[in-house]
C-alpha cells in the first residue's frame, strides 16, 4: 500500500509490543524466533555432516570444532526451540482447523473470546514444552 | 472548580502536523478529570483550554461508528468507550493506531483497510440479481443460521484489531482481521452464494494463512466480534472444501408467502387513553 501520511507501521516491534493483553502473542513470536533458530541449525547441520564426505580428517576436524561445551549448550537450545515449536506447531495446526476456539456466540458484555477459549490448551502447551526441555536438559547435561 | 470528585490528569498526546514536523512528538495537556469522563471527553477538554490545533476523528461518541479507535495507554481502544477512571493512571497516553499512517495528530488513515475490506466482496452475492434489485420478501433464515455469522456483523470497522495484529505490524501485504473476518461474515452467511469468487480473492500471501493465532484482534476488539474466530473457523471451511468434506447447499430461498386465513378471534385494541383536544 502506497504511503499517503507519516509512516506508522510498528514492524518487529510489533512482535514484542503487546503482551499487556494475552501471552499468546509472546508465543506467537516465540514460534517464529524457534522456527528461525532450527532454520539456522538446520543449515549448519547440513554443511557440518557434510564434512564427512570430504574425508575422514575433514570430519574429525570439524568435530573436534564443534564439541566444545558451547556447542553443547548451544544444541540444547536448539533441542529447546525444539520442543516449544513442535508442540506449539500442533496447538496452531489444530486451532488453525478450527479447533478449541469455539463456536460463533452472541456478543455479550464481558466479551468472551477465542483466545480466552484456547487458553487452556494454550497452557497445556507451555507445561508439556517445558517438561520435555528439562528432560533434554536431563539428558544434556546430568545423565550425558 | 475542583471539586472532591475531580482528579487532576496529565493527557501525554502524540502530535504530528504534517508539512511542518518531521517525526511525531509527545506533548503533555493536564486536565480535571470528572466521574464518568470518558478519554474522548478528555481531548475535547484539552482542545477547548490548552491546545486549540488538536485533531482526532469521532463522530458518534457511542462506540457505534468506529471512528475514534486510538492506542491509549498502550492498546488500541475506542476513545469515547473507554472512561478514564478505568485506565487507573494519572497519565493517559494517546497516540494515533499504529501500522496506519498518520494524516495528522490522532488521525490515522484508515483507507487501506477500507479498500481491502470492499476486495473481500462484503455483501450477498447470488444470482437473483432481479430479487435483490427489487425484494418480493424476505430470504429464509434460521435463528440458528443468524447466529453463525451475527458475531462477525457487529464490526465498526474501527481499525483497532489492525493495530494490534502483530502480523499486519511487519507485513503490509496481509490483508488482516478486519477484512478477513467480514469475509468470513458473508462465507457464513446461509443467504450468500460467494465462497467460491472470495476463495480467489483470499488465495495467496494475502489472505488467512499469515494468520498464526496470536490472538491480540481479539482481545483489543471493542465490540467483541472476534475475528480471531472468524479467521480460524473460514481455515477450516477453505480446508474442508479443498477436501470435498463441505455440504454445499444453495443459498436460502426466498421466504413463502404467508397463507390460511386471517384469525378472526384476534382482540380489539385497547381504547385511547389520551385524546385529542
Ligand atoms: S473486528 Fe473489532 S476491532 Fe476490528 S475493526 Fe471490527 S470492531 Fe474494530
Ligand atoms: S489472530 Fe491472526 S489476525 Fe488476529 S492478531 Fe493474531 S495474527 Fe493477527
Ligand atoms: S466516536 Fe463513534 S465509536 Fe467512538
Amino acid at each position: 500500500m502506497q504511503t499517503r501520511g507519516h509512516p506508522n507501521r510498528l514492524g518487529i516491534r510489533g512482535w514484542v509490543g503487546g503482551g499487556r493483553w494475552g501471552f499468546e502473542r509472546y508465543m506467537y513470536t516465540l514460534h517464529r524466533l524457534s522456527g528461525l533458530a532450527l532454520l539456522v541449525y538446520f543449515t549448519m547441520h547440513i554443511f557440518v555432516t557434510s564434512t564427512r564426505a570430504v574425508g575422514p580428517d575433514a570430519w574429525k576436524q570439524t568435530m573436534s570444532v564443534v564439541s566444545g561445551p558451547l556447542f553443547t549448550m548451544g544444541e540444547y537450545l536448539v533441542f529447546a526451540a525444539f520442543a516449544f515449536h513442535a508442540v506449539n506447531g500442533i496447538r496452531l495446526g489444530a486451532i488453525e482447523l478450527g479447533f478449541a476456539v469455539g463456536r460463533p456466540i452472541e456478543p455479550v458484555y464481558p466479551y468472551q473470546t477465542s483466545v480466552g477459549g484456547q487458553r487452556r490448551l494454550a497452557r497445556a502447551v507451555l507445561m508439556i514444552a517445558f517438561v520435555v526441555a528439562l528432560w533434554g536438559g536431563l539428558d544434556f547435561f546430568v545423565w550425558k | 472548580m475542583a471539586g472532591s470528585n475531580t482528579k487532576q490528569v496529565t493527557f501525554h498526546l502524540r502530535r504530528f502536523e504534517p508539512g511542518k514536523d518531521a517525526e511525531p512528538h509527545w506533548e503533555d495537556h493536564s486536565i480535571e478529570v470528572t466521574p464518568g469522563m470518558t478519554v474522548l471527553d478528555g481531548l475535547w477538554k484539552v482542545k477547548e483550554l490548552s491546545a486549540p490545533s488538536l485533531a482526532w476523528r469521532s463522530s458518534c461518541r457511542m462506540g457505534i461508528c468506529g471512528s475514534c479507535g486510538m492506542l491509549i495507554n498502550g492498546r488500541p481502544r475506542l476513545a469515547c468507550n473507554t472512561q478514564v477512571s478505568e485506565l487507573g493512571s494519572a497519565i493517559v497516553a494517546v497516540a494515533p493506531l499504529p501500522n496506519f499512517d498518520i494524516i495528522k495528530d490522532l488521525v490515522p488513515d484508515l483507507r487501506p483497510i477500507f479498500e481491502t475490506h470492499r476486495e473481500m466482496l462484503p455483501y450477498l452475492l447470488r444470482d437473483d440479481t432481479a430479487e435483490q434489485e427489487d425484494p418480493t420478501r424476505e430470504y429464509r433464515q434460521t435463528p440458528h443460521e443468524l447466529e453463525q455469522y451475527l458475531q462477525f456483523s457487529y464490526c465498526i470497522k474501527c481499525g483497532c484489531c489492525m493495530a494490534a495484529c502483530p502480523t499486519v505490524a511487519t507485513d503490509a501485504q496481509y490483508a488482516g482481521p478486519m477484512p478477513l473476518g467480514q469475509a468470513h461474515r458473508y462465507d457464513s452467511d446461509t443467504r450468500d452464494a460467494g465462497f467460491d469468487r472470495r476463495r480467489e480473492v483470499l488465495a495467496g500471501g494475502s489472505g488467512p494463512w499469515r494468520c498464526h493465532f496470536a490472538g491480540e484482534c481479539s482481545q483489543v476488539c471493542p465490540k467483541g466480534v472476534d475475528p480471531a474466530k472468524a479467521i480460524q473457523l473460514m481455515k477450516r471451511q477453505l480446508v474442508s472444501d479443498l477436501l470435498r468434506l463441505r455440504r454445499r447447499t444453495p443459498p436460502a430461498a426466498v421466504a413463502e408467502a404467508p397463507h390460511g386465513t386471517m384469525r378472526d378471534d384476534i382482540p380489539a385494541a385497547p381504547p385511547r387513553t389520551v385524546t385529542e383536544a
